[in-house]
Parts: C-alpha cells; structure tokens; sequence
C-alpha cells in the first residue's frame, strides 16, 4: 500500500523518493511534501488524540491552522513537540511520533475520558479539582499534568544553534500568494528595497492549490515564475520558510526563518531558525485567508477535513485524503473541490449543500437544502448521514469528507497594535479595521478580496500605494474573478457534540453552556472554555464560536466581538527566543588584564556582574577555600600582596569646570584638593541615599580620573552624563570611560612601597616623604613604560594601586610576582580583599545597597552644607537624620568560633524576636585570621552610642541565635596608622 | 520602538537607557527658602498622563547623548526628539 | 625601553586569525587609540586643529577621515583618532600637543579591541551581530552598536574591509559571536 492515495499532477519531485518514519513505521513520499501529505498519501488518517477526551484525530487543514495534527519531530535531545505535520517540509530520514496517547495511537488508555465527557464540560477544571483544597496539590494537580497537555519534552539541551538578525527594507510584503508576489514584482520593478517573506517553503499561496491559470500559465507556474523574475532583482530578498510573528511599534516586525527544520543533519555551525527583527518603511499584509468549518455531530473523525485543504492536497501534493469523498458547503468554494477531485478521479459520494439553490452538477450528485448530521468511523470516516430537506436521511459511505463554511481573512497582524477588526456582512467574515500598525496596509484576501484577479490588482495598487510610486498600473494577467456565493452557516442545529476547537475539544454546547453560566465577553468564554488557546489560537474555530456566542446573546457578531489577537503568529521554540544567548554566552565575559595568568596560578573565579574576577588562589595542599583566603589575608598584612582591581570603573573628567563638577556629582568637595592628590568620594542620589562611592585623582587642574565601584561603573557614568548634559550643561567638562584602558592591581601590605621600588623607575621617588598617602601621579616603570600610580588603601594598608596599559596587564603581573619573591609576595583575590575591608570598616556594595545614607554609614560630615551637591538637600529630611537612625557598627561573637551571618537580625539580649523588636541587621560577616574570630559590620539603631552593649544575632529562617558583642566597624588599626607608613 | 535621534537618525530603543519624566531637568535651587519642599517635589511627584509625554532616554550603545523625546504614552508615537542638553539650556539651565 | 611584553585581547602573543568562507576575522593589536573632546567653546578650534592632524577636514557625524592618522566621530564634538601603534604608541602626547588647550585628550588605546573583517560577503555576518541599517553604510562611515550586548564602533573602509572596535575585557565573547555568525551565515 506504497503511497495507495497518490493522484497525477502536483507539484512534488516524483522522480526522488524519500524515507521517513512516523510512530515507528517506514514510509515513503516525494521531496515537496509535507509530513501531512505524505501520510495521507500513505493512506495515514489517525494522526493524533485530542488534548481532553483523547478523541481520534486525523488532518483537519493543509496549513499552519491546523488544530489537530500536531506531532512530535525528531527524537533525543532534538524532539520537538507539538509541531503541525501540515507545515512540516518532507526530507529524507524524518522521523515523527504522534503524541498525546498511550499506550499506542490506536488503542489509548486516557481514551476512557471520552465517555466522562459530561463531566469534563466547560470549565471543568474550575468545577471538579475545586474541593477539598489540600487535595489539589497532591491529587489533582499531578493527575491533570499527566493527562493533559500535549506533547512531551525531551529533559534534555537543545544542541542545536539558534540566530537573531536584522534586516531593514522600504517595503516588507508578508505572504507570496497571489497579492504578495503582485506586490514584490510592482514594488521591485520599481526598484524598492523589499523583503518577501512567506511561511510555506514554495512561494504562491492558494495559487499552488487551485487549478485556475493566471494569464496562459496554471496559477502555480504563473507564482513559479514570479519568483525567478524576483530572484533575479538584486533589491529583492525572498524569505521562504519565513513566518512574520508579530507586528511590533513603528513598523518593527519580528519573524522566525526556519533554516534547518527541512534537512536531516544540520551543518555544523548553521542554525535551526534564525529569529529576524525587520525594520520596515511600509509593510504590506498578503496573508490571505483561512477557511472556516461547520460544527455537527461527531465533526471531528479522521479524514473530517477542510475542503480547501482536500483540494491543496489533490491540486498540489497530489494526494487524496480517501478514494471516495463527499463535500458539506454553505458556499460555491466547496463545489471547487468537489470538481477538482472529480477531475483527479476521485470518487465524489455526494455534495452536500444547505443552500436551497446550490449550483447544479451532472458529474456527481448534489444535496441542497441538505445538512450533515451525524458521522462514523471509530478510527476514521466510514459513513456519513445526510439529513435532506424532505425530512428523510441519506447515508454516504466515504473516507473523508470536505467542509466548507466560508472563509476568514487572516488578519491577526493587523491587531498587534490594538486594532479591532471589522465585520463584513457580504463576507460574512472580519476584515482589518481601521486602527492598524503605522505603516501597514493589507491587500488581497486578508483584506477580503477574495478573487484572484482581485488579489494580483490590490497586490499591485497597495504595492505602489504604499511606495508612492507614480508609475503606470501595471499589466495583470487575467485570472478567475468569481463573486462570493454563500449563505453564513455556522451549526448543524440538534447536535450534542459537535466541536468548534478541535485542539482544545470544545463543543458547541460548551460555548453555550458557558454563556448561561454567565460568561459574557469573549475573553471570559475564551479562558472559561479555553477556546482558541494552545498551539493554533482558534485560528479554524474563534469566529464559529463568536457566532454561536452571539446566537445565544441575541446580539450580532460585531457586538460580540473578537478576543484580542496577540504575538507569535504561529508558535515559537523558546530557543529561538534565546537565539545564541545561553550557557556562557548568556552575556558578555570580561576577563582582567591578569585573567590568564591568574588561571595559570589556578585561581578560582567568580562571576561579579560580567567579569570574572579571580577569588582566591589555592595552593597545593589546600583543601578549604578558608585555608587559602586567611593566608592571603595574613601574608598581606604581613608583607605584601598583590590584587587585579581593574574592575573598579575608571572615568576620565576633564575641563575647566572639572572640579566645579565633581563638586556637584559627589557630596563632599573637590575644588580644593591639590593636584597630586587623590580624595575619597561619596557620590548620593538625589533622594539623599549613598549611590555609590570611589575616588577622585588630580592629575592636572583640569584633569581628574574618578573611580567606581565595579558593580556601578556604568550607572555612575551615566549619572554623570546626566548632570553634564541635563543639569549643568554649560559647564566645560568631558567625560570618556577608561576602565578597560589601564591594568590597575592594588598593592598592600607594610612590603608594597619596597616591592615597587623595584618596578618604578628611579627618577620617581615614592617615599613616604615624597609620595604620601593618598597621593598620586603619572610615571614611568621598568623602565619607560607609562603608568599611574596612586597610593590608596582599601585593606588599611600601606598600599598602593598601579596602573599600566591593558597590554602590558599580564606581564606587569608576572614582574611584580618575580620582584616580589624576597618578600614572599601573595597574590590575592575578591575574598582575602572582602575580608580585609570588613576587618577595616570600609563600606562597600552590601553597605551601598539603595537604603543607607551618609550618616547611617559613619561618614555624615562628608555631606558638605556649603555647596550645591547632589542629594545633600534631601539628605537631611528629617526621618532621614534622628537621632536613632541606624548606624555602622562591628559585630564580634562572644565567642569567636560562633558565626555571624550576613542579613541576620540584631535584637536586645531579652524581650521577644519579633519584627517590632528589630534593632539592626548584619551586612557583611567574614572570618578575620588576624583576629582569629568571626566579625561582621551591620547597621544598628543608634549604633554609635552602643559600643560594648551584648546583643542577639538572630536568623529565625536557618533557626540560628548568636550571643554578639557591638564594636567599632574599624577592627584593624583604627588610628590609620599603616595606611600613613 | 524606533526613536529618531537627532544627530544620528532612527535608532532601535534598545540602545537607549530610560530615565522617566523630562520634568528631572527642572532641578530646584538648593539655596531656595523653600528648597526642601521643592526638592522632594522634584524626587517623588509626577504627572502621569494618557497622551503626550516628555521624558528622557539616554543613547547608551550609542553616542552617550541624552535626549528629550515627546511621546504618547498610548499609542507610542514620538512626536518630537531633541538634544537634552538643548532643552535644559532653552529652561535656563547653564552652569 | 621596558622590556615587558604585551599580549593580545584575546591572550595570545600573536594576533588571532580566523577565515570561514570568503571574510578573513583578524585581531588587529597593532592600532593606538586617543579621544579627543572638544573644550566648551573650543569646538570649531578644536576640529580645525584636529583637521590639520589627520591632513582631512574632521569628520563628521558617522564618518570617519584620515590616512595614516586617521579620526572617527564618537560623539557630539568628540573624536577617535586612530594610528598605527608601532609608529604612534605615544599618539595621546602627539594629539594633546595638536589640539592644545582646544579639547580634553584621553589615552584609550588599550581600552579597546580591534577586529577586521575582509571579504565580500561582510554583510550578510554583520546582519546577525548588530542592527545597524547596512544600505546606509559606506567607505567612511561608522556606527556605534551593540553586538551581543557588547558597545561596539563599526568602521566600513571599503565595501570588502570593516574594522569593529570593542571593549578589551570584552574581546574573548565578541570574537566569539563574529566567528559565530560568520560560521552560520557564509
């Protein structure tokens, strides 16, 4: 049975056969087939289960609407579920599974829940798992989760790539039937930047599906040559396999190629589907239309089908769903089939009509005035019955069966923006309405054109339209221009379950019976039935039930309205979303200047913000993180070690304003400071708070380099654009980041100013005398090189940080490395550096977190009152300046080895733990090895006044109580007598 | 959204930073009598209009400019974009 | 002379290389970098002096000029200059002695990373890396963009030779996502 339901013609490669696999069984088909067409060539007409009542389901459409077969591609890590077997390109080794059923596709277990379907209406969920509550945890949930949804992930990475790209044009045409190819050929023979973009992988549209010509070619080589005249146009981009998802502000579209979905192995380096961002002038919508169904009972049989799609099948696959097939139509559409397939040779049982007047044919039988009423075939269509106007009933033995209701314009983008489509009466259809995305205008059938002749001339004028292009109306090709014969049909009256969503099994009565129920709006219906939702968002069902809704309401279908239409168009993998940012490319890396010495020495790293910075560096024999940072820390303070602080922002402020700027940006003063020097600066928000704080060098009158934290760099930066721009702009001050331009490392400890005697040229005198602390200045090291050295401490220090051009970064490292042998030189990395800054008191990010000021910090007298800083006015509201407000403090277990934790709570040595009793809280912890026990600094109310005072620590959450003693923040030489060496 | 930048052209809004209110220029005189009022006034209360809406975007991946740009906040459409640093100076903004 | 050795962005001690289908990716640490921002006031002296530098009128928006030294708008009244850095590593000195007291001069040559690319189909690689609108691009034009999240200056010197300025901490993930496109799109 090789292909049995094979008919002549087509447009498929019958000159090369494919293999391909669907629920474990070989088949063959022909390149140009979809997974769809070659099953129902293969005479394949069970596809899937639906998603409740695990109902058979075979094919209902030949496209991207297709509600009902819906499969899993590919296996391992590369399944992909829930993917339309209508829109899936045949290549040779595909590999499907249906889904959605168990144990097989024939005989499903979860079948069963067809019979309770009474139980399982509209809103069921909402009705059945509702009590006892504590069940639904436990009970409901898990059952639901394994009965419903519908394909399976595979647990697994996705190992392919995906890709964003941009593209811009002048004009974007979405859809290449028709209208669109008119409107590529008018806009690109007229020279035009434009980009063509249809989902399907052969451009034509309806045009591969009919059997009209189009001047004195078929429609689809008519569309074949179109395409060869476009290809040709350098200022044309034809995007096949292409569907435009969403229509996005000011003429942005998003739209997702898919690459590599038709190919068996994937190029190594090349993407499944590449996610484009189109920048338009104009787009122009050709995204035709959808054909609409008929409810009646028992609709849903394999081989139940659209009749369009029947004659897609035949006219473009030659494929036949069944050897014998009968046709229900409200419309002339459906007669279209019924003769195409007659002239394939496929047996036409009967037409089914409910118009009184429907066309007369003498090549087969046509029922008007006649319904469909009921139909069997457990696992596909054997028997149709036919109820006649007379009262009595025929029954039609066939395979499959063409239902025509109408057809819909696809107008989902023209609502991205909020637009509301428009009823058409003579349509009986939506048609865009008026409020569409800037820049878009629709053409052909998605505007209701309906004819072919019709689509190729609005194609044509909406194309030149759009361009404003003054040439002559080009000269279109004769084609079919038949009017609209059909009489709005939406049900079969007296049917118990006759379905409308057929993804989502949804009834008729469903709509109906949530309407008495109360649901008014469509939106409500929608969520309460969840018509429309999963995979095809109601594409082949939304209007029915809109009319069904409407019927009940005793309202029209305008009043009714239409659920809102929302991006993607069709669905989207989430990793095409993520295009390449995943895993380590989820952002940018910055690595140090010393990074690849660092990892040479084995540092260990960790992400802060997107640098990779190194931790610590072990040493062989050290098992714990701890043993390696307490000996950083003790040979630092002991001799001397060595820090990459490149991180720290570094921005360059030059002019002859520079200082009154700085003076403004920082809320301490820096007119006064002498070139040569450097000054600690605190920077706050306008709202008073610490935004964040670093150092400010003069290296001439004019020119200073300003430091930030690592983590505020950039705010910092364009917080001070701000002011220099916006707030101050005729001040004469320049700024440019220098972070990256200069390796800088700190080097601490009583041995630094030895260690660089080494390495700054002679002609430099660093002596305490000559270089004090906090000074800074331009020299030259080993010999020549230019560098910057300032004499800052962070870890309480004498220390230094010295900076050379990036380049030179790793060999300076590996310099002071060598130099520093005699004094048994440490390198250090961010947690020896933690450790000393808390041991010292500095304040740092976890002090600086958004909610302290200067004054809950220690450092209030910065907060000059005699000049227009930044934050200094709102800094002294009133709650912000009692005398109570919290304040820096150390905390010292009583006994050392207990632990203090970070984010635990302060509250008084008796009395209740409660929020009301809250006094304070711990901001950083660390183990001092110079101490030789744990501290921590915390913000405590009244701190200052409260030295001595014991205290509990408490974190009810990690259940943990610590008997604590409050100190001074500065545990390491509070008198700064080592920074001053 | 596309915001037309005024020295470089159109430019995707996603290389822009947003700040909010163009009203944040408008700083108060820290020597005023009543400067405490009208510095909280400037920090914490805003208009919040359906409809047309200055507010301050800074071209970040770009040239670092930050920009005035008069939109409507229910249809998004931008209406007007200049220098911010034009506007200050037209409110009397300088030093 | 110091005798410390410098490395690439990307570590190595020779520039990397890459080439897949017709466009060449090269790491190019031979280019000494220096802004240069226009004083208040000092603009039009500012641009006729850096005029003179480059032997071109200064360029203007998206543009950049010049021949061996050569400069590139950054910004409203602010420049790049550009030059060979065997030749020109003191090219701050050399600028801030040109322009004098006219613009405020910072060294940034080692701020960046510099990648060329050659060959005849850059576009098509370019399209996946930032949004920049290419029609627009020419020999001497350039753009700032985000590549990857990474703030980037692309330079078009010929439809065949762009050149992308990036961060230098950043060089190892922006190479990364060149090669990478240029293995998806050629």
């Amino acid at each position: 049975m090789t292909q049995s339901n094979r008919l002549s013609g087509g447009q498929i490669d019958r000159n090369t056969t494919v293999n391909f696999r669907f629920d474990n069984r070989n088949y063959t088909a022909h390149p140009g087939d979809t997974l769809a067409s070659a099953l129902l060539a293969n005479d394949v007409r069970l596809i899937g289960r639906s998603f409740k009542y695990h109902r058979p389901r075979g094919l209902l459409t030949a496209g991207s609407e297709e509600p009902n077969g819906i499969v899993e591609l590919r296996s391992g890590n590369r399944q992909e579920p829930n993917t339309r077997a209508t829109t899936t390109e045949m290549f040779d080794g595909l590999e499907a599974q249906s889904q959605n059923r168990w144990p097989s596709l024939k005989f499903d277990a979860l079948g069963v829940n067809d019979l309770f379907s009474n139980f399982l209406s509209a809103g069921f969920y909402y009705k059945t798992f509702m009590w006892p509550a504590a069940f639904w945890e436990k009970i409901y949930e898990p059952i639901i989760r394994r009965a419903a949804g519908l394909g399976s992930l595979s647990m697994e990475a996705d190992p392919d790539e995906y890709d964003k790209g941009f593209r811009h044009c002048d004009l974007l045409i979405i859809g290449a039937g028709p209208s669109g190819l008119m409107a590529a050929l008018t806009a690109g023979r007229a020279g035009a930047d434009v980009i063509l973009a249809d989902e399907d992988f052969r451009f034509g549209g309806r045009l591969n599906s009919e059997t009209f010509s189009v001047g004195d070619q078929s429609g689809s080589d008519w569309a074949a040559q179109a395409v060869a005249e476009l290809s040709s146009m350098p200022n044309v981009r034809l995007m096949a396999r292409t569907t435009v998802i969403g229509a996005f502000d000011h003429g942005i579209y998003g739209a997702v190629e898919r690459t590599g979905d038709h190919v068996a192995t994937l190029p190594a380096g090349k993407p499944r589907q590449i996610l484009w961002r189109i920048y338009t002038k104009k787009t122009l919508l050709c995204a035709g239309s959808t054909e609409r169904p008929i409810a009646f009972e028992n609709n849903d049989r394999p081989g139940i089908m659209m009749a369009s799609a029947l004659r897609t099948y035949a006219n473009r696959f030659a494929v036949t769903a069944s050897q014998r097939v009968a046709i229900f139509t409200n419309n002339d559409d459906g007669h279209r089939t019924a003769a195409d397939l007659h002239a394939k040779g496929v047996h036409i049982c009967a037409v089914v009509d409910v118009r009184e007047d429907a066309p007369v044919n003498y090549d087969y039988e046509v029922l008007s005035g006649a319904q469909v009423v009921n139909t069997k075939g457990r696992l596909g269509l054997t028997f149709v019955e036919v109820a006649l106007p007379d009262g009595s009933t025929r029954t039609l033995e066939c395979g499959a069966l063409g239902v025509s209701g109408g057809w819909n314009p696809n107008v989902h983008l023209t609502c991205h923006q909020r637009g509301r489509p428009v009823w058409n009466d003579d349509l009986a259809a939506f048609v865009p309405g008026s409020n569409l995305p800037v820049g878009l205008t629709v053409a052909g059938a998605a505007n209701g054109v309906m004819s072919t002749q019709g689509a190729l001339q609005s194609g044509a004028e909406a194309a030149a339209a759009a361009l404003e292009l003054s040439v002559a109306q080009p000269v279109l090709p004769e084609a079919e221009d038949t009017p609209i014969a059909q009489k709005p049909f939406w049900y079969v009256e007296g049917c118990k379950r006759a379905w409308l969503d057929q993804q989502n099994d949804v009834t008729v009565k469903d709509v109906k019976l949530s309407y008495q129920e109360g649901f008014r709006s469509v939106e409500h219906l929608k969520r309460y039935t969840t018509l429309g939702m999963a995979t095809d968002q109601g594409k082949t069902s939304n209007i029915s039930a809109l009319a069904i809704m409407a019927e009940v309401a005793g309202k029209s279908i305008p009043e009714t309205g239409t659920t809102i239409f929302r991006p993607p168009y069709t669905p989207v993998p989430i990793s095409t979303f993520a295009g390449r940012m995943k895993g380590q490319e989820f952002h940018p890396t910055r690595l140090t200047p010393s990074h690849y010495w660092a990892k040479e020495k084995g540092a260990v790293f960790v992400e802060v913000g997107n640098w990779l910075r190194a931790q610590w560096f072990p040493l062989p024999g050290e098992l714990h993180w701890r043993e390696s940072v307490d000996r950083e820390v003790r040979q630092t303070r002991a001799s001397v070690g060595v820090c990459d602080c490149t991180t720290l922002g570094k921005i360059d402020v030059q002019g002859a304003d520079a200082a009154d700027f700085l003076n403004r940006v920082y809320a301490n003063g820096f007119t006064k400071l002498p070139v040569g020097k450097t000054r600690y600066g605190l920077m706050l928000r306008e709202d008073g708070m610490v935004m964040d704080d670093g150092t400010a060098a003069r290296l001439a009158e004019d020119h200073f380099v300003v430091t930030t934290t690592t983590a505020n760099a950039v705010n910092v930066y364009r917080h001070m654009e701000f002011v220099r721009q916006c707030l101050f702009p005729d001040m004469d001050v320049q700024l440019i980041s220098t972070t990256e331009s200069w390796a800088q490392y700190a080097v601490a400890g009583p041995n630094s100013r030895k260690l660089l005697q080494k390495i700054v040229d002679p002609e430099f005198d660093i002596s305490n005398d000559a270089f004090p602390f906090m000074g800074c200045g331009n020299i030259t090291v080993c010999d020549g090189l230019r560098a910057r050295l300032f004499r800052i401490s962070f870890s309480g220090e004498l220390a230094f940080e010295i900076a050379v051009p990036s380049r030179y970064g790793d060999a300076l490292m590996r310099r002071l490395m060598t130099e520093g042998e005699e004094f048994e030189v440490v390198p250090y990395g961010t947690e020896a550096l933690g450790v000393m800054r808390i041991e010292k008191g500095h304040a740092a990010g976890n002090e600086l977190n958004g909610t302290t000021t200067a004054l809950n910090l220690g450092l209030g007298k910065m907060v000059s009152k005699k000049k227009d800083g930044i934050g200094s006015t709102l800094s002294e509201r009133e709650a912000l300046v009692e005398p109570d407000v919290l304040r820096l403090v150390g905390i010292k277990p009583v006994s050392p080895e207990e632990k203090v934790t970070a984010g635990g709570h302060l509250m008084n040595t008796t009395g209740p733990v409660d929020a009301a009793h809250d006094q304070g809280y711990v901001t950083s912890a660390a183990y001092s090895p110079i101490l030789n026990s744990n501290i921590g600094l915390g913000l405590l109310q009244d701190g200052a006044n409260r030295m001595g005072e014991k205290m509990r620590l408490v974190s009810p959450l990690t259940d943990l109580t610590v008997e604590v003693e409050i100190v001074s923040a500065h545990f390491v030489d509070p008198e700064g007598e080592r920074l001053r060496a | 959204m596309i915001i037309n930048h005024p020295l470089l052209g159109p430019r995707d809004a996603s290389e822009f930073t947003y700040l909010g209110d163009a009203s944040l220029i408008n700083r108060p005189d820290w020597q005023a009598e009543d400067a405490a009022d009208a510095f909280y006034e400037y920090g914490y209360l805003r208009d919040n209009p359906a409809g047309e809406h200055q507010e301050l975007w800074y071209h970040e991946a770009g040239d670092r400019s930050w920009l005035v740009v008069t939109r409507d906040t229910t249809t998004h459409e931008i209406s007007k974009v200049e220098l911010a640093r034009d506007v200050a100076r037209a409110r009397g903004r300088s030093k | 002379m110091h005798d410390l050795v410098a490395i690439t962005a990307l570590g190595g001690s020779e520039p990397q290389v890459d080439t897949v289908g017709g466009v060449t990716c090269r790491e190019v640490p031979g280019a000494a970098l220096a802004s240069a921002a226009a004083r208040m006031g000092q603009e039009t002296k500012a641009s006729k002096a850096l005029a003179k530098l480059i032997g071109a009128p200064a360029p203007g928006i998206g543009q950049h000029a010049g021949d061996t030294v050569t400069a590139f708008w950054a910004g409203p009244d602010q420049w790049m200059i550009e030059a060979p850095f065997d030749t020109h590593e003191e090219l701050t000195d050399q600028v801030k002695s040109a322009l004098g007291d006219t613009a405020s001069v910072t060294e940034q040559t080692d701020g960046w990373t510099r990648f060329d690319l050659n060959g005849d189909q850059i576009p098509a690689v370019l399209e996946l890396l930032s949004m920049l609108d290419l029609r627009n691009i020419d020999a001497g034009s350039v753009a700032r963009c985000s590549i990857h999240h990474i703030g980037c200056f692309v330079l078009c010197r010929s439809d065949e030779a762009f050149s992308i300025y990036g961060p230098r901490s950043s060089a190892g993930s922006l190479h990364h996502a060149i090669v990478t496109a240029m293995r998806s799109a050629l």
